[in-house]
């Protein structure tokens, strides 16, 4: 590993070194930099934190915000609560992974999409809603995800 | 005063200590409650929920393991709602479990197999899941899909052992045991200490099967040779039905001559050599004052020093254990004796041990020339071994050990306890040189007129306590003998597996009793009178430390930083320069 | 002074609809008129019209205006605020009866609700303690401090009759009884703001609207059971409610209602904020404790309770946000005031998140015993495209549906529980004719089996058996014995699971079940989904004597399974068919039938 990787994982580290229950902060701050949390980034966590590797995984594997692979440049992120699920969010789901060739959680081979499915966003008056890295696209319906992928195919 | 409280369990009223589960108070009743995950005062997480019961007055059925009894509780532990409950649990269960029982190495020996046919558990549909590799890369190995997510042995790795290696892993439906990314046990720092396997409910973990190996050797030309531990003669005859805490070493000589060992020899011979060196070792560190010294019979705990202590190894005993020592003395000094050479003789040792497999496959083990110790097998392997063979233990007459290396101390053989080898030494060097060591009354050691504080510690979460200690400075102890297990040898990971928690303690209490009846009964008390093994200075060696000593008895440890690759040391490293 | 304010809803509804890009429209038109000295732009935290956003409300009128663009911002500057004029055409129009309506107030929707959660969201500036403190923000903290004793707090607050908000409805007032009841020492105050039940997002609209309701209402519970630190837990799927409540922090601190010797006196209170990291199971206190503490979110065995034994062991207490929201109003008002709102047994308001087939969504909140009727049609302004309703999920995955039958039961926690649903934290889904019950009762356990943390093998492995069941009968392969088998499993599940979420994890099925059974008999007998949506179970098919040939079916189609020659009938290649329904959209003369 590059030590400018590491340097940046310690100075993370030693930055919630003294909060309590520190280990999730930390990987939120490293998946926030790095995009995603490698194996040999958590194994430093654990011998920094001086807890075992099991246990970093463990919470790591455990929530679903915290991804062990790099997502593509842009992530789509297809509501599934419940409101988006009964105004059409499958479909729209389906138009997504259709158009990219793709299933959800995977990244097209150019690393350019990643399709997921969220959790209610909690834009349930928008229903069926669907989110493009930070931007937030309400009412969408199936016909215009080819518009919206070319979007940001160009960007 | 404790406070009390009163509690009606199927009818019956009694009173108990506030803060007693249900469970506990069931069991004052003489009634078992079935329960997958428990284990008292390491694993009380109320996951299974085999041991759910019926409590009046509310709508769900807790689980008792965790439910403390509280005034005016009526509790039912078989009502038809808790009957059914618990059945359909199993059949959730066993739709997942594969139906491998015939092939499996816990068959007849499976709490999950035994539940389900005490609840006459019907074919359950099963659940597709994708199936998880099995981890077969070292000594202890790794069956996940037999896994049934009882967490105990994660609560002993972590609780007991301090060594967290197993965790659970993602979560719901996908949810598994295993090291950090499902790695090897061989590239998770794994201790191989096996006290894993000795609180899994059925077959998910176990040791590596020698057994074959085994029979290749008796079935082959070599002069093959075997060593006993002394702890095995403590258990073995549980695996036979014999009540616990009868001593079979007799039978067992004769067991082992029958399976057609060319010799049965005695591990206690070498642990006498151990106290015979080991002892000298520590008499020329306090003459140094390099001190502490700290024991290195158990190769779970050497595992566990270099592992997570690297920088401690110095304060290790450069002794070897005693199955090695045995193992480089067979394919020389005894070769010799026996007009081979040293390829001709084979060494299988019987341990109470699964770490001991992985100690005898350690790269340096070699100081005859060849591998020093060819196969190592369990406890219960040993008794799968005899079942093999159709002998019945219990029904054999007693023989003796083979002359030399079937010869021993009461000293030795309490290397098969906690506390065992310290008071082996101190006995030894107190009858040796009665000039400058001496033990009180209450066990204390003086050496040279000044005390030799002597500590001991068994499991690795104690010995972690000590570690933390000595580096911070604040261990004052001279002498620190560190065991893997809880309990010592006698409660081994390669031991005979006790489901009921309250039945393994009995049994350790009684293999105990094995081991100071042994001690008591022996003709010699101290390793420096052992014949065999004055004879074996006399004839080979020289004296205790001698330069023969040293190329075939001792050893070294791996250090800080010898593997650059390991994620942890290039951690270290780059921060070391980022620094 | 300004003569007019203008409030721009910036609660996540409004921004996914580009609310921002308004407001700097308006910033920047009010700079080009030269009147940027006369009008004050708010952005406000959500005003609850989430579907009919971006809005803006002009007062000293309150005008609503709804549904705006960047181009009629414009006409909003020169009409209303130069010449005076409202604009008619952005006003809201009544989708059933086309009835125009001016003022915020007199908008049905607005009418019928009473608000203290929602008191201050989408009326100030989320970002300003001064706009929170001049609506008396932060009196109760000083009332309470002032001349309150922890104990008259206490009694305050079980006087009001509050109840847990979140979902079990446990009296709050109890709860931090106990946790005072506790030997002095390290205390918690915890917020669980990880609202993880799909479809409701008042929790999130609260701290993104009115943060600092929150920051009072823990320092005035840390006050009450002795605790000095407190920890809000929020969904990592709410970063703009992180950030607004850290801003709310460091300005609290600075105006010294956190930190050291509060408001004078020797009160220490200070609060962090831990972001959660996806898993539903967390809204479960004790899961959530763990997670706090860095671990896997998964529940712990109770007894010990937290408020016993709680984080890091030491006696806690755990509220959710809404149930937060209405500490400082009771403490304000008094427990009399509050006690008078709602029925007998759940006193106060509720916060209901309406969405799904509602005209109307949106965040809502009524006095509790409001009818679902007065809910769905009065102020939700019923179901899209004159369909029926069906029904109304409420508690999420752990709730249950009511029906056209309780239309007029009174939504109150009782009378939820006794109708096989619950509360929950307030989400209300509004299902119409269309939507299949199995696959809603589907959609759920798939929900929790993923969700479970898979600690517990009734809810791991159980969660697992339902869903595979009921996947078989929405793809048409149910068999005999499937319905009597989920019971059973349900049952199983309810009585024995470890947590809370295991044992509320069947409700759906189980409520479905009793409310819809024959649906499940179509599915299962005649290989049919009386709502027409299970793909598996319907098929389209063009009748020949309708169909007049045109062909805009086969043109739209997109597997290509439309065949025929213009000006003759079409007809579908049912192997090719992918029930996608398109042509039933576009098929000018009805000829596509879907059986």
């Amino acid at each position: 590993m590059c030590s400018t990787v590491a340097d940046k994982v310690y100075t993370i580290v030693d930055r919630f070194r003294d909060t309590p229950g520190s280990l999730i902060p930390i990987l939120h701050a490293i998946q926030e930099e790095y995009g995603y949390l490698s194996r040999d980034v958590q194994a430093m966590v654990a011998s920094e934190l001086g807890i075992s590797p099991a246990k970093v995984h463990g919470v790591v594997s455990f929530y679903s915000f915290f991804t062990e692979q790099a997502k593509g440049e842009h992530e789509i992120g297809v509501c599934m609560g419940t409101a988006c699920y009964v105004r059409g969010a499958a479909d729209v789901l389906e138009a997504f992974q259709n158009q990219l060739h793709i299933r959800a959680g995977e990244t097209t081979s150019d690393q350019r999409f990643t399709i997921g499915m969220t959790r209610c966003i909690g834009a349930c008056g928008l229903a069926p809603v669907v989110t493009i890295n930070d931007d937030v696209y309400g009412r969408l319906a199936p016909d215009r995800v080819p518009e919206l992928i070319e979007k940001y195919r160009r960007q | 005063m404790e406070n009390m409280v009163n509690i009606v369990i199927d009818g019956e009223e009694l009173s108990v200590p506030s803060g007693t589960t249900v469970l506990e108070t069931a069991k004052k009743l003489g009634k078992k409650i079935p329960q997958l995950c428990f284990l008292k005062d390491i694993n009380e997480i109320g996951a299974c929920r085999m041991c759910v019961v019926e409590v009046e007055g509310r709508r769900n059925l807790p689980a008792s393991c965790v439910l403390p009894a509280e005034e005016g509780m009526v509790v039912r532990t078989n009502s038809p709602r808790v009957l059914n409950a618990r059945r359909m649990n199993l059949e959730l269960i066993l739709s997942l479990h594969p139906q491998e029982c015939l092939s499996c190495v816990r068959s007849q020996n499976c709490e999950l197999q035994s539940m389900s046919q005490q609840f006459r558990v019907e074919q359950t549909p099963r659940i597709d899941t994708d199936r998880l590799p099995l981890d077969v890369s070292g000594p202890i190995q790794r069956d996940p899909n037999k896994c049934i997510l009882c967490r105990r042995c994660v609560a002993v790795c972590e609780e007991v052992q301090s060594t967290s290696v197993l965790g659970a892993l993602e979560r719901g439906i996908d949810t598994h045991i295993g090291p950090a990314w499902s790695e090897a046990l061989d590239n998770a720092s794994c201790t191989y200490c096996g006290q894993c396997i000795q609180v899994c409910p059925v077959g998910a973990l176990s040791e590596r099967d020698d057994t074959a190996r085994v029979w290749e050797l008796l079935h082959g030309e070599d002069h093959v040779v075997v060593q006993v531990a002394p702890a095995i003669r403590t258990a073995l005859g549980e695996e036979f039905n014999l009540p616990p805490g009868t001593n079979v070493e007799g039978r067992m000589v004769a067991a082992l001559r029958q399976l057609g060992f060319d010799k049965v020899f005695d591990t206690n011979f070498t642990a006498d050599l151990t106290v015979m060196e080991e002892g000298h070792e520590l008499l020329a560190k306090v003459a140094d004052k390099n001190l502490p010294l700290i024991t290195s019979c158990s190769p779970g705990w050497v595992r566990f020093v270099e592992e997570y202590y690297p920088q401690l190894t110095r304060h290790l005993s450069s002794c070897k254990s005693p199955q090695q020592m045995f193992g480089a003395l067979a394919k020389t000094y005894y070769a010799e004796l026996a007009g081979l050479t040293a390829q001709q003789v084979k060494t299988v040792s019987i341990m109470p041990c699964t770490a001991k497999k992985y100690e005898a496959d350690r790269p340096e083990m070699q100081a005859s020339g060849q591998r020093d110790v060819d196969v190592v097998l369990t406890t219960r392997e040993l008794a799968a071994l005899l079942r093999q063979a159709g002998i019945d233990l219990a029904r054999l007459e007693d023989e003796e050990f083979d002359a030399p290396m079937g010869a021993s101390s009461g000293a030795s053989v309490l290397f098969g306890r906690s506390g065992g080898v310290a008071q082996a030494a101190a006995r030894t060097l107190s009858m040796a040189y009665p000039e400058r060591v001496k033990v009180g009354a209450d066990g204390s050691v003086m050496v040279d007129g000044k005390p030799l504080r002597v500590t001991v510690v068994s499991s690795l979460g104690e010995a972690r306590r000590i570690l933390e200690a000595v580096e911070a400075g604040t261990c004052d102890a001279d002498f620190i003998e560190i065991m893997a297990c809880p309990g010592g040898c006698i409660n081994g990971g390669g031991q005979p597996t006790v489901f009921d928690q309250d039945e393994r303690n009995e049994r350790l209490h009684a293999r105990r009793n094995v081991i100071e009846t042994l001690d008591g009964e022996a003709a010699i008390a101290g390793s420096h009178e052992n014949p065999a093994v004055q004879q074996l200075y006399a004839a080979f060696l020289g004296h205790p430390l001698s330069e023969k000593s040293h190329q075939l008895l001792h050893t070294h440890y791996r250090e800080e930083l010898e593997q650059p690759d390991s994620p942890e040391s290039k951690a270290i490293l780059s921060r070391s320069t980022a620094d | 002074m300004y003569r007019a304010h203008v409030l721009v809803c910036a609660g996540a509804g409004c921004v996914s609809s580009r609310s921002r890009d308004v407001r700097d429209e308006l910033v920047k038109i009010l700079g080009e008129r030269d009147i940027s000295e006369e009008v004050r732009v708010i952005e406000t935290g959500c005003i609850g019209t989430c579907d009919l956003g971006p809005v803006m409300i002009v007062y000293p009128e309150g005008v609503f205006y709804q549904k705006l663009g960047l181009g009629d911002v414009a006409q909003i500057v020169d009409e209303h605020l130069i010449r005076g004029r409202v604009v008619e055409r952005l006003l809201y129009r009544a989708p059933l009866t086309e009835i125009v309506t001016e003022k915020m107030r007199d908008l049905e929707f607005f009418r019928r609700q009473y608000r203290i959660a929602l008191r201050n969201t989408g009326v100030i500036d989320p970002e300003s303690i001064e706009e929170y403190i001049a609506r008396d923000g932060y009196m109760a903290l000083g009332t309470v401090l002032d001349g309150m004793t922890p104990d008259q707090v206490i009694q305050e607050i079980t006087a009001s009759g509050l109840r847990g908000r979140g979902g079990g409805g446990f009296p709050t007032g109890r709860k931090w009884d106990f946790a005072a009841q506790a030997p002095v020492g390290q205390k918690y105050v915890v917020c669980n703001a990880d609202e993880g039940d799909p479809g409701a997002f008042m929790d999130r609209s609260i701290i993104e609207g009115d943060p600092h309701s929150i920051i009072e209402a823990m320092a005035i519970a840390g006050y009450a059971i002795g605790a000095d630190q407190g920890y809000v837990y929020v969904r990592a799927e709410y970063p703009l409610a992180v950030e607004r409540f850290q801003l709310a922090l460091q300005q609290a601190r600075e105006y010294g209602f956190l930190g050291s010797a509060i408001l004078g006196t020797d009160f220490h209170f200070d609060l962090d904020v831990r972001v959660g990291a996806g898993a539903f199971v967390c809204g479960e206190e004790t899961a959530l404790l763990n997670s706090i503490e860095g671990n896997r979110g998964e529940p712990r065995p109770r007894p010990p309770f937290p408020a016993v034994a709680g984080l890091w062991g030491r006696p806690t207490i755990i509220n959710n946000v809404e149930t937060y929201a209405n500490v400082p109003p009771i403490i304000q008002h008094g427990a009399k005031w509050f006690s008078k709102i709602g029925t007998e047994a759940s006193r106060g308001t509720k916060v209901f998140a309406m969405a799904g087939n509602i005209n109307n969504t949106g965040l809502v909140e009524v006095p509790m015993g409001t009818t679902l009727r007065e809910l769905i049609y009065d102020i939700g302004g019923g179901i899209p495209g004159n369909k029926r309703f069906k029904a109304a999920q409420t508690g999420g995955p752990s709730g249950g549906c009511l029906t056209e039958d309780h239309l007029d039961t009174p939504m109150d926690y009782d009378t939820l529980l006794e109708l096989g649903s619950m509360m929950g934290s307030g989400g209300l889904i509004v299902m119409d004719e269309d939507t299949c019950m199995v696959d809603i009762a589907r959609f759920f356990l798939d929900f929790t089996r993923d969700e479970s943390c898979g600690k517990c093998n009734p809810c791991r492995i159980g969660t697992t058996r339902m869903l595979s069941i009921l996947e078989r009968l929405v793809s048409g392969e149910g068999q005999q014995g499937d319905i009597e088998e989920l019971e059973d499993l349900a049952v199983f599940i309810q009585e024995t699971s470890l947590c809370g979420l295991g044992q509320s994890a069947p409700n759906p099925v189980l409520s479905t079940l009793k409310n819809f059974r024959s649906e499940y008999e179509a599915h299962i007998r005649e290989r049919r989904c009386p709502a027409g949506h299970c793909r598996a179970l319907i098929s389209y098919t063009i009748v020949a004597e309708t169909c007049i040939g045109c062909g805009i079916c086969a043109r739209h189609c997109p597997s290509n399974a439309i065949v025929g020659e213009r000006r003759n009938p079409y007809s579908i290649v049912t192997e090719l068919c992918t029930k996608c329904g398109v042509c039933l959209q576009e098929c000018p003369v009805q000829a596509i039938q879907k059986r």
